[in-house]
């Protein structure tokens, strides 16, 4: 009890296979992540990297015919890939929360806001209903709903996206958790509505000190939000380190051709970066280097599988056998 | 008091594109699943009489031209489009391409003008019939319309998908055979084959992933040079409207706040929405962002407030700002907003 007390979340190895008829689908194939207490880690990748099966494996809600194969899933020194099914529920809405791209895959279209949070929380602490919903109706307040104790009698289509997408967000935080996974939550929303999410859920975890993993495909929201990433690409984890070291001085290929291919960072009117080819299937992934095939950089040595290795310190990781010289960000 | 390219101006052109006055007024919809369930359990809402999606727009476009219209989901962008590509006739108003009014041109002239003005929709895969063949797909129309005999049509399907970086060896797929950055490309190459002057692009890279997003927007400014197209370009995607556009039109609740030259907009943007648009933009850099400067929701468009639509979330609002709808006025050449700051100032 001497050592030093590990992150909140410690991802290591993690592998979730789709053992499908046309083949096995390696979506999640040894991811390493840590996240600790009130900090925010971006998990950025394009469409089908494998992020929301990344999270959702953390969570425990991997479902035929996928199926964690290796790796360890640690909350507080506490092993998930092997709990057993009551206790990740438990642990579910009350230690870990998840919030959607779609906030009603939380909301329930046909009950009352204040019947769904009620529910929630009596199912993980004995209090009495009136104390349930003046902690329903205080969640409400803290993410920024107006008249709350009104809203509670509401149901989920009287509110806009961003509204029910807030009340989704109150949920999860109803037991102050210790992590929360955020997978898309504000891609549906508008700038001015977003804006006002990101800064409510910043707030919140500068004061709570709930860790959070934000999943997006949107660079510029991560860089505006987060305090590390972890860029993510056919399902491995291919760069990770602070935002300033990774924006600033992108070490894997992949990661600077996505910064030099945001219309925001070039010249306007100037040619966009692109990165060469498409994002590869997984039944036909190439031996080693899954990006090999669009990198400029490959080389023989790129057909064997590159660690993730530090480049050069030890909190920015890179796996690239040739990454980009140091200062190459555009 | 529309907004004009300085140097189309100065030249005294005719813009291919002009819309003046465009209200575009949707009656009350068939209810929905919702509103039926709404209404079942005894909750909802009062009948709105109709959405005012366009209200009073005013719009020049000229030859060459890029210009990005902007605006939050359900200020009416994509109606204004519509009504632009001439699929959707306005409730009022009036639609000039070359200085011609539409409702004053005979019909070949009038068939003339819809082909020449096309539209590319969000939604590549919705909008490609995916019962048939690519080569079909995009040969169709320029068959139909006599632009091609169809002797000479194959060449010219492969000479259009070379264009738009497709191989014509798979010119036999269907569309689902196709990646999303792909089925993109199918739909605006059957757009260009029609060999339009003008071009709608409705959030056209929005479902695409990033680096797929840069192939395709270097694809439409090299066809913009290729083709001596003119777009109007709609997205909600500010960095892709700044990197694309050469100017820009702001819309908030069916209404025009502000258009300028995209590097004026963006250095100094006049209309306290753009303002806040433009501090909640997220833009790459390493250092965190204050996000939220603006408060309140969006209100419906079903009930848009009295006067400015933007004054219950305007930091500046006074009392006029409740009461009296703010003119759109020029402030110099090409850059003008509505706001009654604006105008107390130049007073
Ligand atoms: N139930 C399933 N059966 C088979 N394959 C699956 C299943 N669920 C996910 N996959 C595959 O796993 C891969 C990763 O999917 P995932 O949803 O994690 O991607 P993502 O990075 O979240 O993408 P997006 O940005 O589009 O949400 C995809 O190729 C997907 O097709
Ligand atoms: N066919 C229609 N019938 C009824 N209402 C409509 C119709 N088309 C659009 N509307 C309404 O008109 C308003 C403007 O819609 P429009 O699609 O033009 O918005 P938009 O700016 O393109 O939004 P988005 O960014 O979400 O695409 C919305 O309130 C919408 O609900
Ligand atoms: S390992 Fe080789 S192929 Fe992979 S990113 Fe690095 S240089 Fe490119
Ligand atoms: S008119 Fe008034 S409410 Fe509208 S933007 Fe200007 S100051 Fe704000
Ligand atoms: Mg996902
Ligand atoms: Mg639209």
């Amino acid at each position: 009890m001497t050592e030093a007390k590990e992150p909140t979340l410690v991802v290591e190895g993690l592998k979730t296979h789709f053992f499908t008829e046309a083949g096995v689908v390696k979506s999640v194939d040894g991811v390493d992540l840590s996240v600790d207490r009130g900090e925010i880690l971006g998990l950025v990748g394009e469409s089908g990297s494998g992020k929301s099966v990344t999270g959702f494996s953390i969570l425990g809600l991997i479902d035929q015919p996928g199926r964690i194969v290796g790796g360890s899933v640690r909350l507080n020194g506490e092993e998930l890939t092997t709990a057993s099914p009551k206790r990740l529920r438990s642990l579910r809405g009350d230690r870990i929360a998840m919030i959607f791209q779609d906030p009603m895959m939380t909301l329930n279209p046909v009950l009352k806001i204040e019947t769904q949070m009620v529910e929630t929380i009596l199912a993980h602490r004995k209090v009495s209903h009136a104390e349930a919903r003046a902690t329903a109706r205080d969640a409400l307040g803290r993410v920024g709903i107006p008249s709350p104790e009104e809203r509670l009698d509401s149901y989920p289509h009287q509110f806009s996206g961003g509204m029910r997408q807030r009340v989704a967000i109150a949920i999860a935080l109803l037991h102050g958790p210790d992590l929360i996974i955020a997978d898309e939550p504000t891609t549906a929303l508008d700038v001015t509505i977003q804006a006002q999410i990101l800064s409510e859920v910043q707030a919140l975890c500068r004061e709570t000190g709930t860790a959070l993993i934000w999943i997006t495909h949107d660079l510029a929201i991560i860089s505006g939000l987060a305090d590390r990433v972890a860029v993510m690409y056919a399902g491995r984890i291919v760069e990770t380190g602070s935002i300033a070291e990774v924006v600033a001085n992108p070490r894997h290929p992949y990661t600077h051709g996505l910064i030099g291919s945001v219309p925001s960072r070039n010249r306007r009117g100037t040619r966009l970066t692109q990165i060469p080819g498409m994002t590869p299937s997984f039944l036909a992934l190439p031996p080693g280097c899954a990006f090999a095939p669009r990198c400029p950089r490959a080389t023989e040595q790129c057909t064997a599988m590159p660690e993730l290795a530090p480049c050069p310190s030890a909190s920015h990781l890179a796996r690239c056998f040739h990454p980009m010289p140091e200062g190459a960000a555009s | 008091m529309t907004a004009q390219a300085p140097a189309a101006a100065a030249a005294k052109t005719t813009p291919v594109i002009s819309v003046r006055g465009i209200d575009m007024v949707f009656l009350k919809k068939q209810p929905g699943v919702v509103d039926k369930t709404a209404k079942r359990l005894g909750i909802a809402r009062p009948e709105p009489v109709g959405v005012h999606a366009l209200d009073g727009v005013d719009l020049d476009v000229f030859k060459g031209e890029v210009v990005g219209l902007v605006g939050e989901s359900g200020c009416g962008k994509s109606t204004l489009g519509r009504v632009i590509a001439g699929i959707l006739a306005p409730t009022a108003g009036t639609l000039r391409f070359h200085g011609r009014e539409f409702d004053e041109m005979s019909p070949q002239e009038r068939y003339r003008a819809k082909v020449a003005v096309q539209m590319i929709f969000q939604d590549p895969f919705a909008s490609l019939n995916p019962r048939k063949r690519v080569a079909e797909i995009i040969g169709e129309a320029p068959l139909v319309h006599g632009l091609v005999p169809r002797n000479e049509l194959s060449g010219y399907v492969d000479e259009i998908m070379l264009k738009c970086g497709i191989d014509p060896a798979y010119k036999q797929r269907f569309p689902h055979q196709f990646s999303g950055g792909q089925r993109q490309r199918i739909g605006i190459a059957r757009a260009l084959a029609v060999k339009p002057q003008f071009l709608v692009c409705d959030e056209s890279v929005a479902a695409l992933d990033v680096s797929i997003q840069a192939q395709v927007i270097n694809l439409f400014m090299d066809l913009r040079r290729d083709f001596d197209l003119t777009y109007l370009f709609i997205s909600h995607d500010l960095g892709v409207v700044e990197h694309i556009a050469d100017r820009v039109v702001i819309m908030y609740l069916g209404r025009v706040v502000e258009t300028a030259p995209t590097a004026e907009l963006f250095a100094n943007p006049r209309h306290p929405y753009t303002q806040a648009l433009l501090a909640n933009m997220p833009r790459i850099s390493t250092e965190k962002q204050t996000f939220g400067q603006i408060k309140g929701e969006i209100p419906s468009p079903l009930h848009p407030p009295a006067g400015c639509h933007f004054h219950p979330r305007c930091p500046f609002a006074f009392d006029r700002c409740a009461a009296e709808r703010p003119r759109l006025i020029t402030k110099s050449a090409g850059i003008s907003a509505a706001c009654h700051l604006l105008e107390e100032s130049s007073r």
